[in-house]
Order: C-alpha cells, then structure tokens, then sequence
C-alpha cells in the first residue's frame, strides 16, 4: 500500500506532466519558428560569404571583425571602418530621440485621458487604440502623403504662395523623426495611460495643501508616481524603433539608413550574409540590456507599487 | 462666477492632448479622403469618385494578395490561439512549479527579440529546409505567422483565466466530470470572451505583418502588406489608398470588436 503522502506527490507530479503535455505545442511552435532559427544566425555569424548568397560552410570570425573594420581587398589588412558604427550610432541616436519626443508628447495626452470622467475616458482611449492596431505601413504611408513634394503640406504651402519650391523632407532625417514619432506615439500613451489611471488625487491634494505649485505637484508627486509607466513605454518605443525596418524604409531612402535596413542590405546586394547574422546579433544584444535594465529598474520598484 | 481650483489640471496638458489626437488622425483621414479622388493625385483634388476602388478591385495582384492575407492570418490566428489556451491553462492557476518560469518567457520570447532579427533567422533557417525539402509553399509564412501570433493570443487568454472563479471548476469535478468535460462545460464558456480576443488579436497581428513575411515569402507569394511596401518605391496613385482604406477599415472593425469585449471584462 501506497501512504497518503505518496498518493499526494503521485498526483503533483502527474499534474506537472499534464501541464508540460498541455504547454508543449505552443512551446514547439516557438522553438521551431522563432528561438531555434535564432540559434542558427549565431552559427551563421562565424561562416564564409557564399558567392551568391547564402554561405560556404567554412569557419571564419570575419562576420563579427566587419562588424567595426574593413579588409582590404589589396593586401588583406584590417583597418578600423566607422560606416557601421555610424549606422549604429544614428539608429541609437534616432530611437533616443524618438523615444524623448514620444514621451513629451505621450505625458501630456495620456494625463489628459486619465483626468476625464470615467464615460469619457474610454472614447479617449479608444481613439489612441485605433492607430495603435492599425498597420503601421499604412500609418507610414499616411504620414509620408503629408510630407512628401507633391504631398499636402508643400501643396498647401505653394497655393497660398508661401513657398515656391516644394521643401524637401522626403529622404531626411527630419522625415524619419516625424514618421517614428508619428508611428509610435500610441505606444508610449498606453503604458502611461495604465499607470496613471492609478494615481491616487489625494497625494495630489496634499502637495498643493503644503503650497506647492502645478509644476511642483507635476515634477515631485505626479512624475515619481507614474515612473513605471515612462520606463515601460520609452522601453516600448525604443525598442522597436532601434530595430526598425519599414519607416526607415520608406521615409529615409538609401542614405538615411537605420540598422534594419542595414541588415538587409546584407541580406540582398550585399550578399554577406554573415555579416549580417553579426550585426542582427549586435543588435539583439543592445536590445537584451535595454530590457535588462528595464526588469532591474521594474524589480527595485515592484515592492513600493505592487 | 470663480471657478474652482482643479487639482487635477495641468497648464497646456489639454492643447498637447488635442494637438496629438488632431496630429494622430490628420494624415489617416487624408489618406482616405483622398482614396475617393477622380484625379491621378494624392494632394490635388479633382473630386469624387470610385475608381480608385474599381481599379484596386480589378488588379488581380492586389486581389491575389488580399486572398493570401486572409488565407495566412486565418490559418497562424486559428493555431496559435487553439495552442496559446491549451498553454494559458497549463501556466495559470497554479503553484510555482519547475520551469513555469521557463514557460513564460519562452512563450514571451518573440517579443522581446526585434522583428528584423526574428525575419533574418527565418529566413536563413527557411532557406536551408527549402533545399532540402523542395517544399516552397505558404506553409513556411503560416508557421512563422503562428509563433509570432501565440504571444499575442496568449495575453488575454491567460488574464481571463486568472480573474475566473477556480471554485466552479472544483464543484464540477465533485461531481464526477471528467477533466475535458468540466473544460467544456465549465471552463470553456467562461473563458470564450478571452479567447475570442486572443483570436482577433492574433488575426490583425498576423494580417498587419511587413518585415517577416518580407524576409520569408518566396517568389509570388506577396501578401498585401508586402506588396504595398514594393510600391511606395514608384509614382503613388489613389489606388494605394483606396487599398489601405479598405485595410484600415477591417482593422478597425476587428479591434472595436476586440476593445469593447476587453472592456466589458473589466467591469464584470
């Protein structure tokens, strides 16, 4: 005879195993469609150039060294090369910069939203959900009909003879900034909108008791209260604007590339496929320690809010 | 008569808050303003008419397209939310137990890595299996649409089962049900609402896929996002936005549907 205590462990572990069973198809399907394939550009990174494409199965750390150097195709040495470097650094630049303007953008709104009675607040909230789950080439391609030379902002400028020649914003920087702003401004009032819901007034309340101003009551109460919502929503824009692939695409043309299109780039003309399986790793990399940082700052605050 | 001092007010919050709502729906509304123009142009109105939507209708690429669209989201929603609720029951409702954590972020795991990266692996992994297999098929973008899918799926499931009552499901198997029939009959039809939202989430996450279906589609095989990204590089007709009007409108027809069946949960 089995004890009690046996019968009791008998079905814990066969609770777990149903558990694992009943968890195992959507596990496969990731590890086969997304983790696993990962596991393989790593693998890639360190392989030769095939002529065509694709590669020859042969070792070679040259991947990784193009990364940051170039060889000289005379007489082979490796010299310090900042063109990728310089990629990486407008797309840090460009994500930073997005994620500042999406946030003095987003606080306002998002603050906005929370403040309205509650019948009101869904509207709010759904007119931000809108575009947040609408396509984002569509989105792209909306906000590029504004700024392109033919598009309505130069036509508008030009009729009422304000300029003569269309201005140029296609193709630059300023394009880019607009569009990944533009695209990715509902994911910073989200988050902040969540954690700004929960704002308790009387705190409020009480600074202004204990003569605070409105600027005050903003930078010392509300701010520190709503802290995990700006960290959530710049690591939600960050993120995906450091990666991004479509926007840069179709607003920043060849010469105002990001590091999306700098991987495929090698992917397509530049036929290195592992130098394109280096930098998709670098960055993943640079992405990792971005969301690092993000669950240490997450951890020291989770026991103050719950 | 003095108006009151709101302490909730914050000075020019308001007009940031209109200028970013009037800036979010500008460039959308004249996108679609301008899908009814009789002209050649995106900016000079020549008034209104429906060619544009004839045009896009008769182009048997956009049509071609739109069908596989369809086709990939029906298949990667319906898989990944049938896999994303056998999962949300294994990992909620529980004590901690070896490799639940592994399970969440695993799950979670397409997420957190950038598109463009997931795109590259897929495409050097697909690439490799097409070699040896043959196979060329819609069966690789189904697959990759799946996985990138099941997280979606997953989130509203799993928070419908943890605001569910566990006592209904105890009383049932008092009662002598199986395991499947208390799922059935108890389970299932209060968990419906999330797993109606994991289905729609999961289909317009699917239907609004550019970069990975980009690096993985094969010679033929584009889907509508797809196609419309090779034609911003030439001359820009109406027809691209009669296109992304109807597009827009599905969208937002799936996600009002979405939005308020997530709201209704909340104030249950």
């Amino acid at each position: 005879m089995e004890s009690a205590e046996e019968v009791a462990k008998d079905a814990a572990r066969r609770e777990i195993r149903d558990r694992w069973l009943l968890s195992a198809p959507a596990l496969i399907i990731i590890f086969l469609a997304a983790t696993g394939p990962l596991l393989i550009v790593v693998i890639y990174s360190f392989l030769t150039p095939g002529p065509y494409g694709d590669v020859v199965w042969k070792f070679s750390t040259d991947g990784w060294l193009s990364v940051l150097m170039q060889r000289d195709i005379f007489d082979d040495t490796l010299t310090f090369a900042d063109a990728h470097l310089s990629i990486f650094w407008r797309s840090a630049k460009l994500s930073f910069l997005t994620t500042i303007f999406t946030l003095l953008f987003g606080f306002p709104t998002a603050y906005f939203i929370a403040t309205r009675p509650a019948r009101q607040r869904n509207i709010w909230l759904f007119l931000i959900t809108i575009p947040f789950w609408t396509n984002l080439l569509i989105r792209t391609f909306a906000i590029q009909e504004v700024i392109r030379n033919e598009g309505i902002v130069n036509t508008v400028l030009i009729k009422l003879g304000i300029i003569s020649q269309p201005i140029q914003m296609m193709f630059t920087d300023f394009a880019l900034m607009v569009g990944m702003t533009y695209v990715y401004l509902p994911l910073m009032v989200l988050p902040l909108y969540a954690s700004m819901e929960k704002i308790d007034f009387r705190l409020v309340e009480a600074g202004y008791d204990l003569y605070a101003n409105r600027f005050q009551v903003l930078r010392r109460v509300i701010i520190p209260l709503v802290k995990p919502g700006i960290v959530a929503g710049s690591i939600l824009v960050f993120i995906p604007a450091l990666g991004a692939y479509v926007t840069p695409r179709v607003l920043g043309g060849s010469k105002n590339m990001m590091l999306g299109n700098l991987i495929e780039l090698q992917f397509g003309q530049g036929r290195n496929w592992p130098l394109g399986s280096a930098l998709s790793l670098s960055l993943m990399a640079i992405v990792m320690v971005a969301l690092l940082l993000y669950v240490r700052s997450v951890g020291r605050q989770g026991g103050a809010h719950g | 008569m003095a108006s009151r001092f709101d302490i909730r007010r914050q000075t020019g919050f308001t007009t940031i808050a209109m200028i970013c709502f009037f800036a979010l729906y500008l460039p959308i509304i004249t996108l679609v303003v301008y899908a009814f123009n009789a002209g050649n142009s995106i900016a000079i109105w020549e008034g209104v008419s429906l060619r544009w939507f004839y045009q896009a209708w008769n182009n048997s690429q956009v049509v071609d397209a739109s069908i596989r669209s369809l086709q990939i989201a029906s298949v990667a929603a319906t898989i990944a939310t049938i896999v994303a609720t056998m999962a949300a029951l294994a990992t909620t409702r529980t004590k901690p137990y070896p490799g639940l954590g592994f399970k969440y972020a695993f799950i979670n795991q397409p997420l957190m890595v950038p598109e463009i990266v997931t795109a590259v692996a897929l495409l050097i992994f697909f690439s490799r299996i097409k070699i040896w297999t043959g196979y060329s098929g819609l069966g690789y973008l189904m697959a990759a649409h799946t996985a990138f899918c099941i997280p979606f799926a997953y989130l509203p499931i799993r928070a419908r089962l943890e605001s569910m009552d566990l006592s209904l499901e105890t009383a049932a198997a008092d009662l002598y049900a199986t395991p499947w029939k208390a799922f059935r009959r108890v389970t299932f039809p209060l968990l419906w609402p999330g797993i109606l939202a994991g289905l729609m989430l999961a289909f317009v996450i699917s239907l609004d896929d550019v970069v990975i279906t980009e690096f993985v589609k094969s010679g033929g095989q584009d889907t509508l996002p797809t196609y419309m990204l090779g034609q911003f590089r030439r001359f820009i007709t109406p027809e691209i936005n009669a296109i992304s009007t109807v597009f827009l409108l599905i969208s937002i027809l799936i996600v009002t549907v979405f939005f308020f069946i997530s709201r209704k949960k909340d104030q249950e």
